[in-house]
């Protein structure tokens, strides 16, 4: 076999976070090369450095033996590499053809030279095995289809080489069987691909080799057929964590504040219940789209959901949207700060009084002073660094950005608080200030959820998690099993099994 | 310190009022007429309906939303509440105050039309406001039967014709319009929600409140506005007729926008309306004494609106450089 594709010693280094770690990586040509590893182990950034979207800080790549250093997304294709990503890139209103040869469309003297568009596209497909006209537009195909267009428009730059990130995670069983023939296609027209995916069975179908990243590192890699299941699970946990956080169990659990009877989403097939104590903090854990957002969104409100019940302290309430879910006294803090938890043109005390400005009003008139005391005083409370209560959030680094969503929470008083990745892009020391104030609130009977793919914090933070497992909650582990093992192995649960 | 936050304030609040200063500097010396008693009546005359026009306006656009029925609007609104004024049924009093509630609620369901199509389908209200724009103009046909009302009672033309010191009675209305505005924009919860979802609407929706409801009283309130702009149309001219207002909404967005508000929402003023108004008033009578045609004068009201807002996209770099030093 010969190496197509070798990385020797890549490092991304970002403020504070360490992307990828000199790591060395050999694809050879032909073969189906599978990478996995838990949320955050470096997959995203090891696609972005081989399109030429990041630039490594230290390292190099030999492509056929040939040195390899993409500065733009353009020295990759001219390379021969091309990503399929999740996220499709088409335009719906365009013909397939139109779509395939988008940037480089065929001319004969200033025009369109569409015969020739429509019989490159043909091969194309052919070879993809799409079996539609060149002419259809896209808007008429199914998820399936389009990305086998997606695979053609990669392979009409003559590509060598072929990411796919994640190619069935919108996919049926049936468009699975699809994709994977033409993948078994390319393989023997001599097309090599990386393909990465969270659904560890399907590896064993179609890969050849495979390898395995953790926390920007390379944990090993195998061929396929001398690996199982458990055996990777192991390799991606990787040796145990060393505990970091001091777990305060001075809380003394009380009554049971929320609880969530078969909730279940349209998109979903799963109905999923749990509780939340007073004093509690339940962590979730589970894969990015396995639905720990989604519902946690669906119980506030800010999503339809099918069916289930709401209780708060026992009694049910009925929540149709936020302006009841913040009513009742429950709380959603947002993964994604900057669109959906501030205004970020407006001032800090605006922000923070947000969630009830009735609270700081007389008769629809906002009292001034009454606003600027309450500020001030989250401001010192949440230790937010700003020289004013007027300095608008925008220019707020992202720990004070989130002290802000945090205390807009605090100023409306609820009972139950959902943190969703409380604490990502966010740096170290901000990141215990946080735990801290969710300790505080805990230790005020408060009931708390925190999604997080941060696993050492969950484990480290939490009286019990929860594990979502596509759309399911399919186990809870108690503090005193924690095992981060355990916790992987179940949210790869529905992943693994036939989804029959 | 001190004179970059002067700089910066001047920037960002008086730039508009600073322009509006030089147009009428640049007249004053370039006509005799301009700056005469008379002449200053006729112009607070001319621009003050588009000043309440623009004023409901500016809630809507605050929101990122655009009106573009309020022409029609007005028209549907002299012609309901002219058919109630021309009642001989009623007392002189009787019909006046029936015929400005008649023309608030006509241009205030116009409105909550408006507003509730396009929060509930999600309709931008670019398209929701054109079909108004048709349906208003032609329910003021109809009902008019394309006639014109006129023979007010003579209270009625009495009271429009009144000024105080030189200043018609019909800007006052609109002074009093800009005020009562701009209180409820700075100092009330609503205002300042009206801000904030113009600024990031799902982000005050996920702190739960009912942005729907924001969105729709903003449309209400700008159909109001045209509802009283329509009472002061007719005070006016004592006629209500249902081809009048046509072009409107074009002088109420130009308004809006070179008083400095973002067509996208989350920043302007009411204060910065009154100015765009004003300015186009004083050049639309600058430009007319300096002896331009009516050509060459829309010609130059239409560079200065975009000017304007070239100028506002200058400012915002320049104030946000000032603010980073």
């Amino acid at each position: 076999m010969t190496k197509i594709l070798e990385l020797k010693g890549i490092t991304v280094k970002f403020p504070g976070v360490v992307a990828l770690n000199k790591l060395d990586m050999d694809i050879h040509e032909g073969e189906v090369h599978v990478l996995i590893g838990e949320n955050g182990a470096g997959k995203s950034s090891l696609i972005k450095v081989l399109c030429g979207i990041y630039f490594p800080d230290e390292g190099s790549m030999l492509i056929q033996g040939k040195p390899y250093m993409p500065q733009a997304p353009i020295d990759a294709i001219n390379a021969g590499i091309r990503v399929v990503h999740q996220e499709f890139n088409l335009l719906p209103y365009l013909s397939i053809a139109e779509n395939i040869f988008f940037e480089k469309l065929p001319r004969k003297s200033g025009f369109v030279d569409f015969k020739k568009l429509y019989s490159d596209t043909d091969k194309l497909l052919k070879m993809v095995g799409l079996n539609a006209s060149a002419r259809t537009k896209v808007e008429m195909l199914g998820v399936a289809q389009m990305q086998l267009v997606e695979i053609a428009k990669a392979l009409s730059t003559d590509s060598k080489i072929l990411l796919l990130d994640e190619p069935t995670a919108t996919l049926t069983d049936k468009d699975i069987e699809l994709l994977f023939a033409t993948i078994r296609r390319l393989k023997k027209s001599g097309i090599t691909i990386i393909y990465i995916s969270h659904r560890l069975k399907e590896l064993f179908e179609i890969g050849d080799r495979i390898t395995v990243l953790k926390n920007g590192e390379k944990v090993g890699d195998r061929l396929i057929t001398e690996v199982d299941i458990p055996g990777l699970v192991q390799m991606m946990v990787g040796k145990s964590m060393h505990e970091e956080f001091q777990f305060r169990d001075n809380v003394k659990l009380g009554e049971e504040v929320l609880r969530v009877e078969n909730l279940k989403r349209r998109e979903s097939k799963y109905y999923n219940s749990f509780s939340v104590k007073a004093g509690e903090i339940v962590g979730i854990a589970g894969l990015v789209g396995s639905g720990r957002t989604e519902n946690m969104r669906a119980i506030f409100g800010a999503d339809r959901k099918e069916s289930g019940e709401i209780y708060l302290h026992g009694e049910k309430i009925k929540i149709k949207s936020p302006q009841d879910a913040v009513k009742q006294g429950i709380s959603l803090i947002t993964e994604d700060r900057k669109s959906q938890g501030l205004v970020l043109d407006m001032p800090c005390s605006l922000n923070m009084t947000l969630t009830d400005p009735k609270k700081i009003s007389t008769r629809g008139f906002i009292n001034r002073q009454q606003e600027r005391d309450v500020a001030e005083k989250l401001v010192k409370d949440l230790e937010v660094k700003t020289p004013s209560i007027n300095q608008l959030v925008r220019n707020f680094s992202g720990g004070n950005q989130q002290k802000v969503v945090i205390a807009k929470w605090l100023f409306c008083g609820g009972k139950v608080f959902i943190f969703d990745e409380p604490t990502r892009g966010i740096d170290v020391g901000a990141k215990y200030e946080i735990y801290n104030l969710m300790w505080e609130l805990a230790e005020s009977g408060k009931g708390l959820v925190m999604i997080s793919s941060d696993m050492p914090e969950l484990l480290g933070l939490c009286h019990r998690i929860l594990v979502f497992s596509d759309g399911e909650i399919v186990g809870e582990v108690q503090r005193k099993d924690f095992d981060q093992e355990k916790i992987l192995h179940l949210a790869f649960k529905n992943y693994v099994e036939d989804k029959q | 310190m001190n004179i970059k936050k002067i700089v910066h304030l001047l920037l960002q609040e008086a730039g508009i009022g600073v322009a509006l200063l030089v147009c009428c500097i640049f007249f004053t010396c370039a006509t005799e007429h301009f700056a005469s008693m008379s002449n200053f009546t006729n112009i607070l005359t001319q621009i003050s309906i588009n000043t309440v026009i623009a004023a409901g306006m500016t809630f809507v656009i605050l929101l990122g939303g655009i009106d573009l029925s309020v022409g029609s609007v007005l028209a549907l609104c002299t012609i309901v509440s002219g058919l109630i004024l021309t009642r001989e049924s009623f007392s002189s009093w009787q019909a006046i105050i029936l015929s400005i509630l008649a023309s608030l609620v006509a241009g205030g369901i116009c409105g909550l039309f408006n507003g509730v199509v396009s929060t509930k389908w999600k309709i931008h209200s670019f398209i929701v406001t054109l079909g108004m724009l048709n349906i208003a103009r032609g329910a003021a046909l109809l009902i008019s039967d394309s006639r014109t009302y006129f023979n007010f009672p003579d209270s009625f033309i009495d009271f429009g014709a009144l000024t105080f010191v030189g200043i018609p009675v019909i800007f006052i209305i609109a002074i009093l319009f800009i005020i009562i505005g701009t209180i409820i924009l700075k100092y009330t919860v609503f205002g300042r929600m009206i801000y904030a979802i113009g600024n990031n609407d799902e982000a005050v929706r996920l702190s739960g409140h009912n942005t729907n409801f924001y969105k729709v009283a903003a449309f209400v309130i700008c159909g109001g506005s045209i509802g009283v702009a329509a009472i002061m149309y007719m005070l006016r001219l004592s006629i209500s007729s249902p081809i009048s207002g046509v072009g409107f909404e074009l002088n109420a967005i130009a308004a809006v926008v070179i008083g400095g508000t973002s067509m996208s929402g989350g920043k302007g003023s009411l204060l910065g309306t009154f100015l765009g108004a004003a300015i186009i008033g004083v050049l639309n009578n600058g430009l007319l004494l300096v002896g331009l045609g009516d050509f060459a004068r829309q010609i130059i009201t239409g560079l200065i609106i975009v000017l304007a807002v070239i100028l506002d996209t200058y400012r915002n770099k320049l104030s946000k450089k000032l603010e980073s030093i």
